[in-house]
């Protein structure tokens, strides 16, 4: 049954592959032809691995689209202010999983914009360093945190290269059932998990951005839109000189 | 804590609590969760009150890990059908004061760790 | 030389419960900000998704990282054979536990799930420095309480040497450990050096006979009994060694990282542009660490006063502080750098925008978590000299050293 499911999202990855060369829209129609996907029921493997190739060159100024839509998925803006805290401290408290950073080139001047969210590596520091194993990553790649044994030590976002993890500084009262969070525990981008769990191929952020910058898709199949897109743009990693192997490229930094 | 409460729980739930769900909160409508409709639970009615938590952590690893979702023993199942409605037609978090959970984890004087972190009612779908 | 004996903690009950009753009080205190600051969620502190580590981190590593240098005195009277230090070996085992409980409490109640953590226990990560770090505190206390009861009964006194032999080596692994919690991490540039780990041990070196050196001569004094002028000046220079090797080691430290230009900005953070980093490396950290505690001890008359080394032994203590908050809160205020070559103009979620630090003000909770971990190791070091013996009778010159008790 399972299987029969990854054939045929395989066939339909090779679809949207040259669909996306030719009309570069991938987002909206992913979500929209895999509607009627089922939930897993087998146990993710290694044969796939999730990663994204993000254009910073379609990446607009001041657009943060994608900033919304994930707090949307995963319930981020349902996180409130806790009465009678200090706003500005809570802007720096409050849980994000994706950002949009705006850069300058120290010589050229040139200005380009990127999101920044987990980068999924390979070889993740925050797992490294996770005395409890609650940071882990799955087989499929997504680097996650099994809340049910984060005891809250934050160590993980000590040692992240990427500023990617939030720490819930206050009680949640309203919680979204695919995305659980309570106080206490460390939390990031887990490239909408549930979705990917439940048959679905893009990501809430891929789907939100009108600028195609975000391209999503199985690394290892080589004929996935992401796997054509990084064959045909020169890409890099942010950090590559720490060598993690991330599963977030970039494009025209 | 956490610890110490799921073995509470577990010593709770070994020594075979009846009643499951017989109070409720005077808001919540009777009748008005899906399995108030349904002649039995995922496994019979005396497993499921003994071993309700092995089975949910069980599938807990399975889920966060594995990635296998939408099985019979997913603690959101519980929810979606557990949880009844008020007269209005919202739900009634599932571990209010009388509700489903409550109604045996109050007698049994341990409270769920469950829902500090998962939703108390049925999810969007 | 003669035989040393030891007795509990002699001073009259009003003044010992009277000086339990404020430690008592003051960790009553920092239990209320834990339930505050648990019940609420870190809102309530000045730890945030950039800095998130805070003033509880500075306390407790401060001191696990005095923990193991105060059971030093007895490394050196064991492992190293030097008599004079033998008689001090007790309260030396007995400040090194009771510095590590302290530490480790603080650590742990600041925890985001402090109740979960029997599932530390459990569920280990071993290619995780931090739960390695969990065995080497627990063997710790293993090991050094078998150390005290070796050198306490006489009958296990044969065994006495091996375990003090193994405790050296176990507390040396325990502050690299310690050392390495931040030698480990790649992406931030304070931390991502060598010298990290051995630093750690030499600062251990320093604040833990800082420590020891004033819970010494203050027992001592307060129910009268003697410690000679010979033992007290090798403590002193041996303190004066420690602290000028912290300097040394501070000094090699930022002049590798400003041999490497891809540091230059961190450096450039920290001992020119930080503010209140900046204040506290150079005042702190260097002068009131290292160069005046330096100063006193080898000033030939101000050195040899006991006030003169309670004054170093303090301000080695007060400069350790500064020097793990410099290290701890300054190693995350400096923006990582992501996109080298490139400024960040705009970020949703503060990555430093045009080079600005991290903003961080530690809140009282913090604060008083911090101190009530202090308090405890005073209460635990204080009940243990009184209902053990772990003070000699007397450490004066004939008694410690005969040799030098005439010259
Ligand atoms: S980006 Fe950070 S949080 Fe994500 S896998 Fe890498 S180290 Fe972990
Ligand atoms: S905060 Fe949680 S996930 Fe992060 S290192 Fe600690 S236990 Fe692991
Ligand atoms: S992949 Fe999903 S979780 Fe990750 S940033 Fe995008 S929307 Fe958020």
């Amino acid at each position: 049954m399972s299987k029969v499911e990854q054939q045929g999202r395989r066939e339909f990855l090779k679809g949207t592959a040259a669909t996306a060369a030719i009309s570069i829209a991938p987002g909206v129609m992913l979500h929209s032809l895999t509607a009627d996907a089922a939930p897993r029921t087998e146990a993710v493997t290694d044969k796939v691995r999730w990663g994204m190739l993000i254009d910073a060159n379609k990446c607009a100024d001041g657009c943060t689209d994608c900033v919304s839509a994930c707090d949307k998925e995963n319930g981020l803006d349902l996180v409130n202010m806790p009465e009678g805290a200090d706003e500005s401290l809570w802007e720096r408290q409050r849980p994000r999983w994706i950002r949009q950073v705006s850069l300058k080139d120290n010589l050229s001047g040139k200005i380009t914009h990127l999101p920044m969210m987990c980068q999924h590596c390979e070889k993740p520091p925050c797992v490294d360093v996770c005395p409890t194993g609650a940071s882990f990553r799955r087989a499929d790649g997504i680097v996650m945190v099994d809340r049910h044994i984060c005891i809250g030590c934050r160590y993980c976002m000590m040692a992240c290269p990427y500023k990617a993890r939030s720490f819930i500084h206050a009680e949640v009262a309203e919680k979204l059932t695919h995305t659980p969070r309570g106080k206490g525990c460390v939390e990031s981008c887990n490239l909408c998990v549930h979705r990917l769990d439940n048959g679905q191929t893009t990501t809430a952020c891929q789907d939100a951005c009108q600028h195609q910058a975000i391209v999503f898709g199985d690394l290892n199949d080589p004929e996935s839109a992401v796997s054509q897109a990084l064959k045909k743009y020169p890409s890099v990693q942010i950090r590559a000189d720490l060598k993690l192997n991330t599963g977030v490229r970039y494009s025209n930094i | 804590m956490t610890r110490i409460r799921s073995m509470l729980l577990l010593a709770m739930t070994l020594s075979g609590l009846s009643g499951l769900g017989n109070v409720y909160a005077a808001e919540a409508v009777e009748g008005s969760a899906k399995f108030e409709k349904l002649d039995q639970c995922v496994e019979p009615t005396s497993v499921m009150r003994r071993n309700h938590f092995e089975f949910i952590k069980h599938q807990r690893n399975l889920t966060v890990h594995q990635g296998i979702r939408g099985s019979k023993h997913s603690l959101a199942g519980c929810v979606d059908c557990h949880a009844r409605k008020d007269t209005e037609g919202n739900f009634v978090p599932v571990n209010a004061e009388g509700q489903f959970c409550d109604a045996c984890h109050d007698y049994a004087a341990v409270s769920p760790d469950c829902f500090s972190c998962h939703s108390t009612v049925p999810g969007e779908k | 030389m003669k035989k040393i004996h030891f007795s509990e903690w002699g001073i009259d009950s009003p003044r010992y419960w009277g000086m339990l009753a404020v430690l008592g009080a003051i960790i009553a205190v920092a239990g209320l900000a834990v339930f505050y600051m648990e019940h609420n969620g870190h809102w309530v502190t000045g730890m945030t998704n950039q800095v998130v580590w805070g003033m509880p981190h500075v306390f407790a590593i401060f001191l696990i990282v005095a923990a193991s240098g105060a059971l030093n005195v007895a490394s050196i009277g064991t492992a190293f054979g030097k008599k004079v230090y033998k008689p001090l070996g007790r309260l030396s085992g007995l400040l090194a536990i009771t510095l590590l409980a302290g530490g480790l409490a603080v650590l742990v109640l600041d925890l985001g799930q402090p109740g979960r953590l029997l599932i530390a226990m459990t569920h280990y990560n071993f290619k995780s420095i931090f739960a390695w770090n969990i065995y080497l505190y627990t063997g710790f206390f293993a090991i050094v309480a078998l150390y005290i009861w070796f050198m306490m009964d006489w009958r296990m006194n044969k065994y006495y040497k091996p375990v003090g032999v193994f405790a050296f080596v176990w507390r040396l692994m325990l502050t690299t450990g310690t050392g390495s919690i931040f030698g480990f991490i790649v992406a931030r540039q304070g931390y991502d050096a060598a010298i990290m780990a051995p630093m750690f041990v030499i600062m251990s070196f320093a604040y833990g006979l800082a420590v020891y050196l004033l819970v010494l001569m203050f027992a001592f004094k307060a129910d009268g009994r003697e410690i000679g002028d010979v033992l007290l000046k090798r403590l002193k220079n041996l303190l004066g060694i420690f602290v000028a090797a912290v300097f040394y080691f501070t000094v090699v430290y930022h002049l590798t990282n400003l041999y490497g230009t891809e540091n230059h900005e961190y450096e450039a953070f920290i001992l020119r542009d930080g503010g209140i980093y900046t204040l506290l490396f150079w005042g702190g950290w260097v002068l009131i660490g290292c160069l005046i505690p330096m100063g006193i001890i080898y000033h030939p008359a101000l050195g040899a006063t006991r006030g003169g080394i309670i004054a170093a032994s303090t301000l080695v203590v007060l400069g350790g502080f500064a020097t793990i908050y410099v290290i701890v809160i300054g190693g995350q205020a400096f923006p990582m750098a992501m996109f080298p070559g490139k400024t960040i103009v705009a970020s949703g979620f503060f990555d430093g925008v045009n080079g600005q630090p991290m903003l961080y003000s530690p809140s009282l909770p913090e604060i008083l978590l911090g101190l009530g971990g202090v308090a405890l190791v005073l209460m635990l070091t204080f009940i243990g000299i009184r209902v053990l013996r772990f003070l000699p009778t007397s450490l004066a010159d004939e008694v410690a050293d005969p040799h030098h008790a005439k010259s």
